[in-house]
């Protein structure tokens, strides 16, 4: 897989952006490179890259999040060192933008650096079983309310079709018709394709470029939605 | 064919507000039931419907209350603090018995208090709230799946008693993301001749209101209404019982505790602890009679909720205190972790509750 210096992911809400670029960041943590992830969410106070921040520690990823992060102050704050990944050439960045528009806003003002320096990937991360962008359609109008939003206009797609828990390799694959219209419709070349790790196996050979995903541990899920051979918790 | 798709919770409780035949959502926003009011902003102009942001939560609810007179299918959502403020309009449209759906996502209080997950406005929702005597129906889904469902049933049930009904969620459940579908989606439609719809001069004029001049017939007015909710009370409440078969120890958990109580549950069988959970998915009509009779069989209750401790008052009061009654408890948007839980398991398999 070749990499960017700088590597953005935004898309409609709750399209898997946070995850995404924790494993990203992980993936290339893994290969020896020198890696910092910022969380740019400056709409959803729920379910941030903060979560994941043990696992970052461990494979000695640094993380820039806003402090208020899971915290009860509700405010769209932007951390000062996010400066930190535009400016420092020589560490890989990767930014997690906020959802829609909104969360794009607060991407805007790296924008003229991150085009100066112009060694970037501006990803558009999508799944299509997600309500509001249920067509190519529904979702180009995202990917244009986006890159209104922020000035940057996106480089490539990441098809990140999934139903949670009940995802199967067959759910990727019912998405590749959507995703190649998507393609042609935006004149974007689709990079990567995401899935749960086991489901990435179940697709081995057919697909390219499956970037497999360690998913955060949910204390919510119910006994029915673990994996059998797995412990309940912990 | 029904599809599946990936929803929030408060994306689905949108949709199936959208499906039940809700055109006329007012609101105000507040975090964690945001994506609701996005939802229906994005939504009700491509539907000839009407998505409204109000001055403020006063403003939103009295709207409500006002489509609702006119016999619309309406709806708003708020958090814990708005709700408060909704307090008012709530008491009113009780008052006047007209239907309507609000939705709260809660947060953790008192005051301002918090974003995160919390329960503790059980009492708010099930012991009134507003002044006056008056009840709501108050549904807790437990599932992305079940914020559709309920939704729909909410619409279904506010529209046969004349009342509201509340979805009673958390930050949590309004923010996760589930696979779901909305074939079961079951419409029910009633006449509404009380409605103001104009007269169009053919019939006596229709009057929706709150104030009575003589206490007399305020006095008949909130006794007839009474009977409707004995009504609600026979026919309405609504529960799920996990693993109670055998059980010698009841959980009572309802929403996001529930979930993390299943795999309490699951870990204490696991240890050859005969232990149950019941579910209430109705908080009001609170399934008593599934409480009774638990307590003919088991040795204790134990309460998991993200308060202080305020459904336990119910499962003593319904229990009629036949059986000891725990509390397993976090507050403040903090969540009883399942070791917690299954450590109260333990506990009161010892005897300690």
């Amino acid at each position: 897989m070749d990499h960017k210096r700088l590597t953005l992911f935004a898309g409609h809400y709750g399209s898997g952006k946070t995850n995404i670029a924790v494993n990203y960041a992980l993936a290339l943590a893994a290969e020896g490179k020198k890696v910092c992830i910022a969380d740019l969410d400056i709409v959803n106070p729920y379910f941030r890259t903060a979560d994941s921040a043990k696992e970052l520690r461990q494979a000695g990823v640094e993380l820039v999040s806003s402090q208020y992060a899971n915290s009860n102050v509700d405010l769209p704050a932007l951390p000062a060192e996010a400066y930190r990944l535009v400016q420092d050439k020589a560490t890989f960045g990767i930014m997690d933008i906020g959802g829609d528009d909104r969360g794009a806003y607060a991407l805007g003002r790296y924008t003229p650096f991150i085009k100066e320096e112009g060694n970037y990937r501006m990803a558009f991360v999508d799944n299509c079983y997600r309500p509001l962008t249920r067509t190519p359609k529904e979702a180009l109008e995202v990917m244009r309310e986006i890159e209104a939003a922020c000035a940057l206009p996106f480089t490539c797609i990441v098809n990140n079709s999934n139903l949670g828990t009940e995802t199967t390799a067959q759910t990727l694959l019912d998405s590749l018709e959507y995703i190649r219209r998507l393609s042609e419709i935006s004149g974007l070349p689709v990079w990567l394709h995401t899935a749960r790790s086991d489901v990435a196996r179940d697709l081995a050979g057919s697909l390219e470029q499956v970037l497999p995903l360690q998913l955060q541990e949910r204390y919510f899920d119910l006994p029915s939605q673990k994996p059998a051979n797995r412990p309940l918790w912990g | 064919m029904a599809e599946r798709v990936l929803m929030k919770g408060n994306e689905a409780i949108a949709e199936a507000a959208i499906r039940a035949g809700c055109r006329h959502y007012f609101g105000y926003p507040i975090t964690p039931q945001t994506e609701i009011a996005a939802y229906m902003a994005k939504k009700m102009p491509k539907i000839g419907g009407v998505f409204l942001q109000a001055e403020s939560e006063i403003a939103s609810i009295n709207m409500v209350y006002g489509a609702a007179a006119a016999g619309m299918r309406v709806m708003t959502s708020s958090s814990s603090p708005g709700i408060s403020l909704k307090a008012e309009g709530l008491s009113y449209i009780a008052g006047s018995d007209v239907p309507a759906l609000v939705v709260n996502v809660q947060r953790g209080g008192p005051g301002l208090g918090g974003i995160q997950p919390s329960q503790s406005d059980y009492f708010q929702a099930t012991k009134g709230g507003g002044h006056g005597d008056y009840r709501m129906i108050v549904l807790a889904p437990a599932s992305v799946q079940e914020m559709a469902s309920l939704t729909i049933k909410g619409f279904n049930l506010a529209d046969k008693y004349l009342m509201t009904s509340m979805i009673l969620a958390d930050g949590t459940i309004g923010q996760m993301m589930e696979p779901i579908t909305f074939e079961d989606a079951e419409i029910e439609t009633y006449e509404k001749p009380w409605a103001l719809t104009g007269t169009n001069c053919e019939r006596p004029h229709n009057i929706v209101n709150s104030l009575y001049l003589k206490p007399d017939e305020l006095e008949v007015k909130n006794m007839e209404r009474y009977e409707r909710y004995k009504l609600v009370e026979q026919n309405e409440p609504m529960w799920e019982e996990y693993m109670m078969e055998d059980a010698e120890l009841c959980v009572v958990a309802f929403g996001i505790a529930s979930r993390v109580a299943k795999n309490a549950v699951v870990a204490a069988r696991n240890e050859g602890i005969k232990v149950g959970l019941i579910r209430p998915i109705t908080l009001w009509p609170f399934p008593k009679d599934a409480l009774l009779a638990a307590a003919d069989k088991v040795k204790g209750f134990i309460s998991v909720e993200l308060n202080m401790g305020q459904m336990i008052e119910d499962v003593r009061l319904y229990t009629q205190c036949k059986k000891p009654v725990g509390l397993c408890s976090r507050c403040g948007g903090m969540i009883p972790s399942p070791e917690e839980v299954l450590e109260s398991i333990r506990k009161a398999q010892k005897g300690e509750f």
